[in-house]
């Protein structure tokens, strides 16, 4: 019944993959597919945090700290461009957003 | 012991459930609260795992900002959401195979590196290090040996947030704006005029 290094490890891949595909099936919604970023950021904090305790090392918890920080700014910027977007079309498909031929 | 395996089991599972609530959700205001929820119970994975100081930033932060920040989009939007969920069922058996293939090779990683090498030599999860609580232990090493990433961290901050601000500023026409240069050039002569008004008649401005 011990809860190993494992147990986390797994909640952190499982968390991971539903993040990949919350992306792969929201492929329009441009608003779900950063709350997917949001979900595998936080599938990478638990790996760093669990690896940190386990290795009784803190510097892994530093590291989780800064990855909150850049997804935090992420979110902003990427909310912000969303917002532009959808004044500057009317909708958020972005399957549809190939103006810079990219 | 047993009582802390059935946390980790309940919060875990919480967590997971929520995720896919997250993506499979209809409406995106359902998708924003249980992202908040999925963080929350992570943030009590972290406070199993003797993190507490994560765990309260993750709540502080991300249910308390970055969510929050979410939700007003999401309802800031009048966006047709269910004609944005067009083509979904064309990609789920798809992506549900490669998720499955995703999560099977990450476990068998997780599972072989976790009884291996220094992980594998574990003597099990710290809850303090030395005399130190987590958020103590947090701090001697952030502000002494990572200094300068933790600078760093806060100017990325301020580009996101001027960078944020730039992107969804809109300078309109019609909106009145201060102009500090007229403010100060007023004079009690031009910024007042005494009329003498007749009993019983108005004036036009």
């Amino acid at each position: 019944m011990t809860i190993g290094l494992t147990h986390y490890l797994t909640v952190a891949a499982i968390l991971f993959t539903i993040g990949v595909l919350g992306i792969f099936v929201n492929r329009k919604n441009v608003i779900v597919i950063l709350m997917s970023i949001e979900l595998i950021l936080l599938a990478v904090n638990i790996n760093l945090v669990a690896f940190s305790v386990f290795l009784h090392d803190v510097v892994g918890q530093i590291y989780a700290m800064f990855v909150l920080t850049v997804a935090a700014a992420e979110a902003a910027v990427g909310l912000a461009i969303l917002v532009t977007f959808f004044r500057w079309r009317g909708d958020i498909a972005v399957d549809d957003a190939s103006v810079m031929k990219g | 012991m047993v009582l802390q395996a059935s946390a980790f089991y309940v919060l875990a599972a919480v967590t997971l459930l929520a995720g896919l609530a997250v993506i499979f959700a209809r409406n995106p205001v359902h998708s924003v609260l249980f992202l908040i929820t999925a963080f929350f119970s992570s943030a009590g994975l972290f406070v199993m795992l003797g993190a507490e100081f994560l765990a309260m930033i993750l709540v502080v932060v991300y249910v308390g900002a970055v969510a929050v920040l979410f939700l007003f989009v999401v309802m800031m939007l009048d966006v047709d959401f269910a004609e944005l969920r067009q083509g979904f069922a064309r990609y789920l058996p798809l992506g549900i195979v490669v998720a499955m293939i995703l999560t099977g090779e990450m476990v068998l990683v997780a599972a072989s590196v976790a009884h291996s090498g220094a992980a594998g030599a574990s003597t099990g999860p710290m809850t303090h290090v030395g005399a130190f609580s987590n958020a103590e232990a947090i701090g001697r090493v952030l502000y002494t040996d990572y200094l300068y990433f933790f600078q760093t961290a806060g100017m990325v901050l301020l580009v996101a947030m001027i960078g944020a601000i730039v992107l969804t500023l809109k300078h309109k026409a019609h909106a009145r704006r201060q102009n500090v240069a007229d403010q100060t050039a007023r004079t009690p002569q031009s910024g007042m005029r005494i009329v003498t008004i007749k009993s019983g008649e108005g004036i036009d401005a």
